[in-house]
C-alpha cells in the first residue's frame, strides 16, 4: 500500500506528462504483478465492490476523529472530497503496516460476509495503522470514489514502455469486463485473440472539434485550407445520443457505452437485431430515443439512463433505436485497419440484411460537392435534432482515442442567453473551497427566476474574482449554498431547451455553460423568461421540419 | 451597560476612550499596527504606532509616514488607555496589541502562530478579558507538521532538483515566509537567490538590525547558470511570469497553509506544495485562545462562523466579527494595497463624521456600501 500511496502522491506532485509517465513506470517495475493489475483496474475504473456503506464509514470516521458531526460536514465542504476529509481529520497513526495493495483489496472483499461490528473493528484498526497519505488512498478504495480520468493514457504509455507492447494494443487489452482477480499480468502481456474475452470492446475513435470555440467560426475557405478537397471527405449528422459499441460474438451480445460501462440490459429494444447479426460483428454508433422514425431530444433519453428498472412506462415513453456509423469487426476479423469507405460498405451490407431497420438504422451520408454546400447544410442541424456535422476522411482507419487528422466534429453554435448569478456553491476537487458552481436567473417581470446551473467556462482568474465577489456579497447561507446579491451578468450557452415540470422556471437547458462574463451589462439588461420560452416554441416547431 | 473599550467599526477596530484604531482599513488619525502586511497596515493614516522591528518594512512599503515604534512589553498611555505590544510569532515585528482601561484588558491578536519559526519573536499568550483573534485556519482539517519536518522535505526536494539538473524556485510571501525559508535552508546545498520584491524586504529588515542568511538579488546581469544551481525565493506574484520561466526547466514549490488540501494544491499547479503557514493551525488557535483565560473571544477573518460555533460548544464565549483582514496567505502581493492613484482617492474620501459601529455578524460588503451613501 505504501508504494501505491506514494504513486498517488508522486502523480499529484507533478504537472508534467513525462514525469508522470516516469513515476508510473517506476511503480510498474517495483511492485508484484498482482499489485500491477490492481492498480490498472483502479486506474481504468474497475473498483472493488463497496463493502461498507457510506453512512457507516462516515459515522465511524467521525468517531475516530473525535469531533462533532456538523464540524465533520463543514470540513467536508471545505475539502471537497470525502476520503481526503476523513484522512485529514483523524489523529496521526500509532503503528504502520506493510500490507500490499493486493492484500488490502483482498481484506476489503473479505468483508462481504462480516457483520457490522466486525467491519467496524477492522476499519478502526486499519485506520490506526495507516499514515495520512495511505489513509487517503485507502478511503478512496473503501468509498469506491476512485476516479482518475485522463490519466489512463499515461498509464498505457508507461505500461507500453515497460512491456514493449504498443499502446493501441494495450489500450484494447485493458478494455472489457475483466477484474484483477481473474486477469493476470502474464495474460495481459501475452499475444491475444478476440476469443480471450468475447465481451471486449475496441477503444473508441473520437473526433476533434474543428473549431475550438463558437467564437472562432470556421468558414468554407478555412475548411478547405485545413482539410483539403471536399471530395476526400464524407459527412454525417452529429447525433446527440449515447455513443455505444455493440458486439455480437459466439451467440452473445454486449452493448458498451463510451464510459466503458456495460449497458446491454439498459437497451432491450436493441437485442433482437443484435442477436440476428452474424457472429464476430462489432458496430459503433449512437443510441437515441426515437418516435415515429424521428430522433427525440436528448433529455427524453436522459429520463431512462440512470434508472435501475426499465418500467413499461419508460419503455413506451422513450423507446430507443441506434444510428450506426461504423463497423469495427466483421466475420470475426478486426477491420479497423480498413478505410472509412471500405468499412462503410461492410456496414451498408450488414444493415441492408437486417429485419429490423427501424432499430438498426444507418447514419445517412450528407451529399455535398463543396465546403460551401456543406456549410449551408450545417444550418439544418437543429432541425435534424443533430449537434452539427461529423467529417470523416474517406481513407481514414479506425484509430484509438481522440486523434487529430481524420475525424472532426463541426458543431453548431450554442444558443445563448444573458443571465444574472443568484446562488453560488463551492466546487470539488481542484476547485474545493472556491465558489465555482453558480445558479443563474432571468427576469420574469420584476422577479429573477433561477433557470440553470453552470460550472464551467470561466478562467481560473475569473473564478477567483467571482469567488471574491461571492464572499463579500452574500445575502443568505443555506448549508453550502449562498444567495448572492444579484449583480454579475454572464452569457450562458446551451445546446437545447425543453419544458420541465421539475424546475420553477418551467424549462430545462441541455449542457448549460458560461460563455463569458458580461462586465458590460448591468443586471437590468439580462434576458427574460419570456425570451427563453420563445426559444422553446421554435424548438418544438423544429421537431417536425416537414 | 457601559460601552465596550474596543468596538468594531467600518474603519477598523476602534477605541473611543483612547481615540485610536487598530489596523484600520480606512484613513484615520491614529493607527496602531499589529504588523506590516498590506491587509493590516494601510496607507493614509496620520500617525502610526508599531513594533521596532516593523519600522523599516513599514517605511519601505508605505513611504514617508509619521511612525512611532515601541518594544514588546513597553507601555504607552493615550487618554488613560494603556497600550502595549506582545509577540505574535506571525512574522518579524508582528505584535498582539494589549489595551487596558480601568482594569479591563482587551487583546487584539493580529495574525499569529504558536510554533516558534526561529526568526520571529515567539508567540506569547497574554491574559485578558476580551480577546480578538484571527482564525484563518479555523477548521480541524488544518494541522501543521513541525517546521523541522517540513524543511527536511524542502531541502530534500532542493537536493533532488540539483541532481536532476532542475532549477529550484520556492514561493512564499515576501515578508515572513521568505525569511523563514531563507533561515531554514541547508546552505551547504548551494546559494540563495532572491526576487527583487523579496530582496527589498530583506534589505529593510537588515536595516532594522535583523541578521539574515546571505542572499543574492537576481538582476538582468545574474548568470542564469549560476542561479539554476542555487535556490530562488520568489513571491507568489511571480508565478507563471516570464521572469520565472527564464529559469526553466525548474521545479517550483509553493509554501502555504492552504496546501494542506489537495484541491488547493492542484489549483496552484505547483510541482510541490509545502504545508507551511505563518498562521496558527486548528490546535494552535484553540490552545492560544484557551491560554488567554478570556471571558469573551471575538473571531475575525477566516472560518469565523464554524470556529465560533465550535468554541461555544466546548465552553468558550465566542462571537463572530467581520473585518477586512485576510488575503496575504492566498493572494499575497495582490492584497488590497492601493495604487498611488487610489491612495489619493482614499485620502479624499476621509471625512470627519464618526465611524459607524457594526453589529456582530453584519455583512461587510453591505456595510461598506451603506457607509458611502
Amino acid at each position: 500500500m505504501k508504494a501505491f500511496a506514494n504513486l498517488f502522491l508522486a502523480l499529484d506532485e507533478t504537472n508534467k506528462t513525462n514525469e508522470k509517465v516516469k513515476v508510473l513506470k517506476d511503480y510498474f517495475t517495483s511492485v508484484p504483478d498482482t499489485d500491477k493489475m490492481h492498480m490498472l483496474a483502479l486506474f481504468t475504473g474497475r473498483r472493488p465492490k463497496r463493502q461498507i456503506n457510506a453512512t457507516l464509514i462516515r459515522t465511524w470516521a467521525i468517531e475516530a476523529s473525535n469531533i462533532p458531526q456538523w464540524l465533520f460536514e463543514e470540513s467536508y465542504h471545505v475539502v471537497g472530497d470525502l476520503a481526503e476529509t476523513m484522512s485529514l481529520l483523524m489523529p496521526a497513526s500509532e503503528s504502520s503496516s506493510s500490507k500490499s495493495l493486493t492484500e488490502w483489496i483482498a481484506e476489503i472483499n473479505n468483508l462481504a460476509d462480516k457483520n457490522e461490528e466486525e467491519k467496524k473493528l477492522w476499519l478502526m484498526e486499519s485506520w490506526a495503522m495507516l499514515d495520512s497519505q495511505e489513509r487517503f488512498v485507502f478511503n478512496k478504495l473503501l468509498t469506491g470514489s476512485f476516479r482518475i480520468g485522463v490519466l489512463q493514457n499515461l498509464v498505457v504509455k508507461a505500461l507500453a514502455d515497460v512491456t514493449g507492447i504498443e499502446a493501441p494494443a494495450l489500450t484494447h487489452r485493458i478494455m472489457g469486463k475483466w477484474m484483477p482477480e481473474d486477469y493476470t499480468y502474464e495474460q495481459l502481456v501475452q499475444e491475444q485473440t478476440a476469443s480471450d474475452d468475447i465481451s471486449r470492446p475496441y477503444p473508441f475513435f473520437l473526433a476533434y472539434p474543428i473549431q475550438e470555440t463558437s467564437e472562432k467560426q470556421k468558414s468554407a475557405e478555412d475548411l478547405h485550407l485545413a482539410l483539403g478537397d471536399a471530395s476526400e471527405w464524407q459527412a454525417e449528422w452529429k447525433w446527440d445520443g449515447i455513443r455505444a459499441q455493440m458486439i455480437k460474438r459466439d451467440g452473445e451480445i454486449f452493448i458498451w457505452s463510451r464510459g466503458e460501462d456495460l449497458a446491454t440490459e439498459k437497451f432491450p429494444e436493441l437485442h433482437p437485431f443484435l442477436y440476428d447479426l452474424p457472429d464476430g460483428t462489432v458496430l459503433d454508433g449512437e443510441i437515441l430515443s426515437f418516435s415515429n422514425g424521428k430522433p427525440l431530444p436528448f433529455n427524453v433519453l436522459q429520463t431512462r439512463i440512470g434508472r435501475k428498472n426499465l418500467t413499461k412506462k419508460i419503455l413506451a415513453e422513450s423507446p430507443v433505436a441506434t444510428i450506426v456509423y461504423d463497423c469495427l469487426e466483421y466475420g470475426r476479423e478486426d477491420i479497423r485497419h480498413k478505410t472509412q469507405s471500405e468499412r462503410r460498405q461492410v456496414l451498408e451490407k450488414l444493415q441492408s440484411q437486417t429485419s429490423d431497420p427501424e432499430t438498426f438504422r444507418i447514419s445517412s451520408l450528407i451529399q455535398f460537392d463543396t465546403w460551401q454546400q456543406l456549410e449551408t447544410q450545417r444550418e439544418q442541424s437543429r432541425a435534424m435534432i443533430a449537434e452539427g456535422i461529423m467529417l470523416k476522411r474517406k481513407s481514414a482507419t479506425y484509430q484509438v482515442g481522440r486523434r487529430r487528422g481524420d475525424w472532426w466534429k463541426w458543431k453548431i453554435d450554442p444558443l445563448s442567453v444573458d443571465a444574472v448569478m443568484v446562488y453560488a456553491q463551492k466546487g470539488h476537487g481542484r476547485r474545493a473551497d472556491l465558489y465555482t458552481d453558480y445558479t443563474f436567473a432571468v427576469w420574469d417581470g420584476d422577479k429573477l427566476v433561477p433557470f440553470a446551473k453552470a460550472y464551467s467556462g470561466l478562467t481560473d482568474a475569473e473564478i477567483n474574482k467571482v469567488d471574491y465577489f461571492v464572499k463579500r456579497n452574500t445575502l443568505e447561507k443555506f448549508g453550502p449554498v449562498r444567495t448572492v446579491k444579484p449583480e454579475l451578468v454572464f452569457e450562458i450557452g446551451f445546446e437545447g431547451i425543453n419544458k420541465s415540470s421539475r424546475h420553477k422556471s418551467g424549462i430545462a437547458l441541455r449542457f448549460p455553460r458560461i460563455l463569458r462574463w458580461r462586465h458590460d451589462k448591468p443586471k437590468e439588461e439580462a434576458d427574460t423568461l419570456e425570451s427563453l420560452k420563445a426559444l422553446l416554441e421554435i424548438g418544438y416547431e423544429d421537431e417536425t421540419p416537414d | 451597560m457601559a460601552k465596550p473599550l474596543l468596538e468594531f467599526t467600518d474603519r477598523g477596530i476602534y477605541c473611543e476612550q483612547g481615540k485610536f484604531y487598530i489596523d484600520p482599513w480606512k484613513p484615520v488619525d491614529d493607527a496602531e499596527i499589529t504588523h506590516a502586511h498590506a491587509d493590516h497596515a494601510y496607507w493614509g493614516h496620520k500617525r502610526y504606532l508599531a513594533h521596532h522591528l516593523s519600522r523599516e518594512v513599514l517605511l519601505y512599503r508605505l513611504g514617508e509616514i509619521n511612525l512611532q515604534t515601541i518594544e514588546y512589553g513597553e507601555t504607552i498611555v493615550k487618554n488613560g488607555v494603556k497600550i502595549s505590544m506582545f509577540p505574535a510569532g506571525h512574522v518579524i515585528g508582528s505584535a498582539q496589541i494589549r489595551v487596558e482601561y480601568k482594569g479591563v484588558v482587551w487583546v487584539v491578536s493580529g495574525d499569529y502562530k504558536t510554533e516558534d519559526d526561529g526568526i520571529s519573536t515567539p508567540f506569547e499568550p497574554v491574559k485578558c478579558h476580551h480577546f480578538i483573534s484571527e482564525c484563518t485556519f479555523g477548521m480541524p482539517v488544518y494541522t501543521w507538521k513541525p517546521q523541522s519536518q517540513i524543511f527536511e522535505d524542502v531541502n530534500g526536494w532542493w537536493k533532488s532538483n540539483i541532481e536532476h539538473g532542475l532549477a529550484t524556485v520556492i514561493v512564499g510571501y515576501s515578508l515572513g515566509k521568505a525569511q523563514r525559508i531563507l533561515q531554514n535552508l541547508d546552505l551547504n546545498l548551494g546559494k540563495v537567490y532572491t526576487h527583487g520584491v523579496i530582496e527589498n524586504t530583506n534589505e529593510a529588515l537588515r536595516r532594522n538590525g535583523v541578521i539574515l542568511n546571505p542572499t543574492e538579488r537576481i538582476t538582468s546581469e545574474s548568470s542564469k547558470e549560476a542561479v539554476r544551481k542555487g535556490i530562488i525565493i520568489a513571491p507568489p506574484s511571480s508565478v507563471g511570469t516570464p521572469w520565472m520561466r527564464k529559469f526553466g526547466p525548474y521545479s517550483f514549490g509553493y509554501c502555504s497553509g492552504w496546501m494542506a488540501i489537495r484541491g488547493a494544491k492542484r489549483r496552484r499547479a505547483a510541482d510541490r506544495g509545502f504545508v507551511m503557514s505563518d498562521h496558527a493551525d486548528w490546535d494552535g488557535l484553540v490552545s492560544a485562545i484557551d491560554a488567554t483565560d478570556c471571558e469573551c473571544v471575538y473571531l475575525t477573518h477566516g472560518y469565523t462562523a464554524t470556529f465560533t460555533r465550535y468554541l461555544n460548544e466546548i465552553g468558550f464565549n465566542a462571537r463572530e466579527v467581520h473585518t477586512l483582514y485576510g488575503g496575504e496567505e492566498e493572494d499575497a502581493e495582490a492584497a488590497p494595497q492601493p495604487s498611488p492613484g487610489e491612495r489619493e482617492l482614499i485620502a479624499e474620501d476621509k471625512d470627519e463624521h464618526p465611524s459607524k459601529v457594526l453589529s456582530f455578524g453584519e455583512d461587510l460588503g453591505e456595510a461598506k456600501k451603506g457607509a458611502k451613501t
